[in-house]
């Protein structure tokens, strides 16, 4: 097979980005290979499990099922892109460890990064909507409740519902 | 890294016809959501693959100078369901596309994928059934228009001629005007899971609502390829709005559908559910045309 690559450009975590793409490679693949950015997991591989979620153009992907020649001229943001200027976590990472939603810890990522969309709509969503929304993770330490009270409180705090 | 013999994107929709007449072996590749996950599993490993995920304008949707709906086949479910014009003239088709995988999918996921990969269990295509879908083609000789019904041909094989890529999908202002519709998808859970049963109803009433003057209906997994049920339909039409009207036309969804044992359900479970889940939807339907079922 002859080898077939792209020239993209893109912006990751805040940070113009350029990379020479293997045709074949996944974005997870590029965001773990060539940016060692290692809070991408790869779970399932085939878009179930939300292990490899990232935010491409404020939106959530699974990065497994997306190729990464479509990132150039995207935005991308994985968990690594929460860090603070001095390396401080972000309120969301505080919550899931107030909330002890993390257990083994490998769906987090993924998980928080759906959190950061939903956040990011600066709006109070019902239970319900959160648990929709929430939807893509497995978490195979079953702390779904856990993770939904750290949303939901990074949620009502942020908008300030909570005096 | 996926098994894939090579890639192709398009900028532009004649850049794609031109790229599948070149590489007649291609397959095309919209958000890749099943195509990948195939390629994964091995079905279609070493594919030469044409990606259009890249063309803009085939995203949105809009209304054409007819008033007829116009919804670019790679418009996700996502924005498909956040859609004013959706939301306003066929809530049902966001609610539907809205049951879909989940919130990740529903973003790399498009109508036109869902359609042209021909499964029967797909959750917009019972909806676009009952709502008189068109399908626009464009290809080498230009645009063609066929309604959805004769898109799909048999189980995953619809009517996309070689070197032909769907560009819309158009909802005609006589399928909408007036009706209101529901939809309700049977599966085992409520994310991430395939319909075992899909069922989408609309209902137009006439203006004192208290009859029916037209009633759709259509189903996914009822059979190899998504169906319309024309019995049942023609049991409602003309009908007074009754709990009678209601009854009738579920039990003769029956007449139409023809489900199969599988492992995700057997034949007599789905021809069970399909009643009740007519039965709801149209009940629902009504409901929203502002009826109201007498005994």
């Amino acid at each position: 097979m002859s080898k077939q690559y792209k020239q993209i450009h893109c912006v990751i975590n805040g940070k113009e980005r350029e990379a020479m793409v293997d045709v074949r490679a996944s974005l997870t693949d590029l965001l773990r290979n060539d940016f060692r950015l290692t809070s991408v997991k790869k779970g399932c591989e085939v878009g179930e499990c939300g292990a490899c979620n990232v935010l491409i153009n404020g939106e959530c992907f699974n990065s497994c099922i997306y190729l990464a020649v479509w990132a150039d001229g995207k935005e991308i943001l994985t968990l690594e892109g929460l860090e603070g200027p001095n390396g401080e976590i972000s309120d969301i990472q505080q919550a899931f460890i107030d909330e002890a939603a993390v257990q083994c810890g490998f769906c987090t990522p993924g998980a928080i990064m759906s959190a950061v969309e939903i956040l990011n709509e600066g709006r109070e969503l019902s239970d319900e909507e959160i648990r929709i929304r929430m939807s893509g993770h497995l978490c195979r330490c079953t702390g779904y409740e856990n993770i939904f009270r750290a949303v939901k409180k990074t949620m009502r705090k942020r908008l300030g519902l909570d005096g | 890294m996926y098994d894939i013999k090579a890639l192709y994107e398009a900028e532009s929709v004649a850049d794609a016809i031109r790229l599948l007449q070149e590489h007649p072996e291609a397959q095309i590749i919209a958000g890749g959501s099943d195509v990948l996950v195939q390629v994964r599993e091995g079905k279609r490993a070493g594919a030469e693959l044409v990606s259009i995920y890249g063309i803009d304008a085939m995203r949105g949707v809009t209304y054409d100078e007819e008033g007829a709906i116009r919804i670019g086949s790679l418009t996700s479910f996502s924005h498909i369901a956040a859609d004013p014009i959706i939301r306003e003239k066929i809530p049902v088709l966001g609610e539907a596309v809205s049951l879909v995988g989940g919130p990740q999918i529903r973003n790399i996921g498009t109508i036109g994928g869902n359609t042209c990969n021909g499964v029967t269990s797909a959750d917009s295509a019972s909806t676009l059934f009952a709502w008189d879908a068109i399908v626009e083609l464009t290809g080498p000789d230009g645009i063609r228009k066929v309604p959805i019904q004769e898109f799909y041909i048999k189980a995953g094989k619809v009517d996309l001629r070689p070197a032909e890529l769907q560009t819309a999908i158009i909802i005609p202002k006589k399928a909408y005007e007036g009706y209101f519709g529901n939809y309700i998808k049977y599966a085992m859970r409520e994310a991430m899971d395939i319909a075992t049963l899909g069922c989408s109803v609309n209902v137009c009433l006439t203006e004192d609502k208290t009859g029916i003057r037209d009633a759709r209906i259509a189903y996914g997994v009822a059979g190899p390829v998504p169906m319309r049920v024309p019995t049942a339909e023609a049991a409602a039409k003309g009908q007074p709005v009754c709990r009678e009207t209601v009854e009738t036309f579920a039990k003769s969804v029956l007449e139409d559908i023809h489900p199969r044992d599988s492992w995700r359900a057997a034949k007599a479970f789905r021809e069970h559910i399909a009643v009740e889940m007519a039965k709801r939807a149209l009940t629902k339907s009504i409901e929203l045309a502002g009826g109201e079922i007498r005994e």
